[in-house]
């Protein structure tokens, strides 16, 4: 069935093809040599002026990793990565620590006006009211260009910037939290990461503070042949709050671009920290050609009694999605949430999840993922939820479903469930469908379009999880979702 | 994180290549059984005993847990086979029976089997070598790769090939008694198949007996594969008790099941009292319009470990599959649920659903449970549920405040929660049987005199 017209419409409304953020801006930028050795850890360590202790961390994980091969356990299927033939540090020329925004290279201005991320800080007024602010951080390839709003949130005490400034404003606090969620040694990506991270943000929250506003990091890779590795630190301490979102963004090209991100997370006691993604990468074209490869570490650390923290994510890009954002609940009372949405179509090929480790008394989590495969993907949950014998009272609800479109796509659920102690409650549901014809028929007889009602069904599908996202990134996520499966209803 | 780490030989592989080399001349089959046997041999060396690395065994390290490789058991002598004589009349194992002491296969003890069934030893079997017989023997697409199954291949010395004749009805149970008579703890590699024709209808019960002067066993170890092949329109009910006093026992338990169209295939099994059990089921629908359910209770107590690893293929069109397991975990115990439901491209309106429960009962208890789903097709109905926790303290309370005492209460709860799996067997003297060990075990874990364990409310 060729696309109704309403669909096309709402495409063309929101860019000039299905993925709108596929332009390429020429930027001129400056670049480590190719290739992956310990000078070129020392590069980006000098590059950033780094301290010796860090310099030596990085060099430790590369040496690491030297040892290490890439995990093959996910279901995901692609040719071997030449790390030597890739660019482990990119930053666009003018960028180098810009006073103000003035200062910032209007070419590069231009692309986070394309892409709808506001950096002025009055704009960002005008456009949304005051009620709605959110503070950007923006990551260009290896650098971060800008941080908004940062005087208001220091006023509040709250401390956001880029880790590579973190590291020297604030060393007491990178040096301690720093690898102690994802340590160094945890898995290939990660430990590559640990070796070449270029930047990325740094939050802190100090105790009893509430963030006054949503904090949010946008990634974009532009440059060719270059990775990205950003390292993002969130510290919430002893009852403090943060919500922070997250969105990514690439240029279509026919070749794959690796993107190996850490992300850790700390709520300390009473804290809560809300994390959500917005992941749209470039998927790559209908033959597969091109994409990010996302390979992705985060993790939350619920070290204090009565924290909690909650992953959402909206994952719609990447021709690969290797994520699995989890909780270790370590801290009495502590709690942990994922809510997900992962959408494959094309060749697209998701293997994501999340793992929840209840070590504390009385800890809880809850699981939903929503997996919607389509076209020729495939899209596979995996999760872990294991409780400790000392956590007792342990409880954990979970819940994947899994929409299939069109019968060359496939969906898996991989659940492992380890309890140790009778204590615990686990339940665990999975289900596996396709629409209804039932309810396609009967939104069809009311003259909604089979594509419409697709949307529709699909958007009641997953509205457990949209619920869960602050309000801008609901609505821009229902748009993505319908753009995703664009095609998919045939 | 890698699964191709070679790990270093243990003892007990050590043994078990010692072990072939040994016998290998001596087992029975002609020229390609012989290279089929040295092929799955040299298939299960490359990966060794499969240990938590490869991901089908990761919650029963087998490397870990089998220290060592007892010698093969030998055919059991007259003696023998007069004592167990004797033993079955005594103990009314029932007529209609086929015997397997030590894993071969005992013409003379069985006894009584109806018309229309052919029954004859896996050695004849393989001598003769009928090609389409022992393709069917191998089931090498079933259970590809599977170390413990190549390992059976490499060395099985006996067991049974029922062949039941096209439209064959046979409504009371068909016995297959598994009896252990050897002196010595012995490791025995049985591989049995049983055909039912088109229209064919049976059933299976499988059990155990223990020989007088077997005692005390309890340190045997067991390869065993099943392989059931049903033909169009066939039936099949199969219960299976893998039950025993065995703490240091292996019992390696594999079940390859072929299904034609519009079939049935119904199995049950209760595991209790074997220090290691691993049961695998292979169940692969090839024709349309079938249905298989898979069921199972396990009770383990001290630091017995027992495995269910599921893998259900829906590869035609119309199939129903419904797995239902459960488990009371006691002690030390562990309990390890693997199920996997896989729908290949094409299999539309497969309707699949997987339960799991496990009840844990001790502090120093684990569960592990995964139940996965694999799927290439979009019309399909499919999911899985799992559960595991303690007893409902306030179902306890209720039955105490009605005047039970703590250990009666929590028996007849735990009775319950077994119960419904049994009572699905669908046999009146079947369900009375398995009942019996149910109760045997509950009021065991107690003692003779019902003292609560632990001072829950008591």
């Amino acid at each position: 069935m060729p696309a109704v017209q309403e669909t096309v419409d709402r495409v063309k409304a929101i860019g000039v093809s299905e993925y709108k953020y596929g332009f390429f801006s020429d930027i001129e930028s400056e670049k480590a040599p190719k290739g992956l050795n310990e000078d070129t850890v020392r590069f980006i360590s000098a590059k950033k002026d780094e301290p010796a202790w860090l310099t030596e961390w990085r060099l430790g994980a590369y040496r690491r990793w030297l040892t290490m091969r890439e995990p093959r356990w996910a279901r995901v299927d692609f040719p071997k990565i030449d790390y030597q033939d890739l660019y482990y540090y990119s930053a666009p020329k003018t960028a180098a620590g810009p006073k103000s925004l003035d200062e910032v290279d209007p070419e590069l201005l231009k692309v986070y006006a394309k892409l709808g991320i506001p950096l002025r800080e009055q704009e960002a007024l005008a456009g949304i009211g005051p009620d709605r602010r959110i503070a950007v951080d923006a990551v260009f390839d290896s650098v971060s260009v800008v941080t908004t709003f940062r005087e208001e949130l220091a006023r509040a005490g709250v401390i956001f910037c880029p880790v590579s400034e973190a590291v020297h404003s604030h060393p007491d606090l990178v040096q301690k939290y720093l690898g102690s969620v994802v340590p160094t040694t945890d898995n290939f990506y990660a430990t590559l990461n640990s070796a070449v991270f270029s930047d990325g943000s740094f939050v802190y929250v100090p105790p009893g503070v509430r963030c006054p506003m949503e904090l949010s990091t946008y990634f974009r890779i532009n440059e060719q042949n270059t990775g990205q590795f950003e390292r993002t630190l969130i510290i919430a301490d002893k009852g403090s709050y943060v919500s922070y979102l997250e969105g990514c963004t690439a240029p279509k090209r026919d070749e794959n671009q690796l993107h190996a991100a850490v992300v850790e997370l700390i709520a300390l006691d009473d804290a809560e920290i809300k994390y959500s993604t917005v992941q749209n990468w470039y998927p790559g074209d209908a033959d597969g050609r091109g994409g990010i490869y996302n390979f992705v570490t985060k993790r939350g650390d619920c070290r204090g009694a009565n924290s909690k923290i909650s992953w959402t994510q909206v994952e719609t890009g990447s021709a690969i999605t290797w994520k699995y954002p989890s909780c270790i609940l370590r801290g009495d009372n502590s709690r942990g949430e994922f809510y997900s949405i992962a959408i494959s179509n094309g060749r697209q090929q998701v293997d994501s999840g999340t793992k929840m480790i209840h070590l504390g008394k009385n800890t809880t989590s809850r699981v939903i993922s929503k997996g919607i495969s389509a076209g020729r993907s495939q899209n596979t949950y995996r999760g872990q939820i294991s409780a400790h014998r000392k956590a007792t009272g342990a409880r954990n609800f979970t819940n994947c479903d899994s929409l299939l479109i069109g019968n060359s796509c496939g969906a898996h659920t991989v659940p492992y469930i380890e309890s140790k102690t009778p204590s615990a409650q686990f339940e665990h549901e999975a289900t596996t469908s396709k629409i209804s014809e039932d309810q396609l028929f009967y939104c069809m007889q009311r003259g909604i379009s089979g594509e419409e009602a697709t949307a529709l069904i699909v958007n009641g599908f997953v509205r457990d999880v949209l619920q869960q996202l602050p309000m801008e990134f609901a609505v821009e996520a229902q748009k993505l979702i319908a753009i995703s499966l664009e095609g998919s209803v045939g | 994180m890698n699964a191709d780490i070679i790990p270093a030989r243990t003892p007990a592989e050590i043994s078990l290549a010692r072990t072939f080399d040994a016998f290998k001349a001596g087992l029975p089959g002609n020229m390609d059984v012989t290279k089929w046997r040295e092929a799955s041999f040299k298939a299960f060396k490359v990966s060794g005993l499969p240990h938590r690395r490869i991901e089908a065994w990761h919650y029963t390290d087998l490397r870990a847990l089998m220290r060592d490789a007892l010698p093969l058991a030998s055919f059991p002598g007259a003696a023998t086979i007069d004592a167990l004589r004797a033993e079955f009349a005594a103990a009314r194992v029932p007529r209609q029976r086929i015997v397997l002491v030590d894993g071969f296969f005992v013409p003379e003890l069985s006894d009584g089997l109806p018309e229309g069934l052919k029954v004859r030893s896996l050695a004849s079997a393989l001598t003769e070598g009928r090609p389409d017989l022992i393709a069917l023997l191998s089931s090498h697409d079933l259970a590809a790769r599977d170390p413990i199954v190549s390992l059976n291949a490499a060395l099985m010395q006996d067991g049974v090939v029922i062949e039941v004749a096209p439209s064959t009805v046979i409504a009371e149970p068909i016995n297959l008694v598994h009896a252990t008579a050897s002196p010595t703890p012995a490791a025995h590699f049985s591989r049995s198949a049983l055909i039912l024709g088109a229209g064919a209808s049976l059933r299976l019960a499988e059990s155990r007996h223990i020989a007088n002067r077997a005692q005390p066993v309890g340190a045997g170890q067991a390869n065993a594969c099943l392989i059931v092949s049903l033909g169009d329109g066939a039936k099949l009910a199969h219960t299976a008790m893998a039950t025993g006093t065995a703490p240091a026992g292996v019992r390696l338990e594999s079940v390859m099941v072929r299904i034609g169209a519009r079939a049935k295939f119904d199995s049950f099994a209760l595991v209790a009292g074997i220090g290691l059990v691993r049961r695998q089921m292979f169940v692969r629908f090839e024709g349309a319009e079938s249905e298989a359910l898979l069921s199972g209770v396990s009770l383990l107590g001290g630091r017995e470990h027992a495995d269910t690893t599921l893998l259900v293929e829906h590869v035609a069109p119309g199939c129903v599959s419904r797995e239902t397991f459960k488990y009371i975990l006691d002690e030390e115990a562990t309990g390890v649920f693997q199920g996997k439901i896989h729908v290949a491209p094409g299999a539309q309106k497969t309707d699949g659903k997987m339960l799991c429960k496990a009840m844990l009962l001790s502090d120093m208890a684990a569960m592990n449970n995964k139940p996965e789903l694999e799927i290439f097709a979009d019309d399909v109905a499919c999911g899985h549920g799992a559960t595991c926790g303690g007893l409902d303290i306030d179902q306890l309370f209720y039955l105490q405040t009605r005047g039970l005492p703590f250990a009666q209460a929590e028996a007849l709860l735990l009775e319950a929660f077994a119960g419904e799996l049994v009572d699905g067997i669908g046999h009146e003297g079947l369900i009375k049987a398995y009942r019996r060990e149910v109760s045997a075990w509950l009021s065991a874990r107690h003692g003779p005199t019902a003292a609560p364990s632990r001072g829950l409310i008591a």
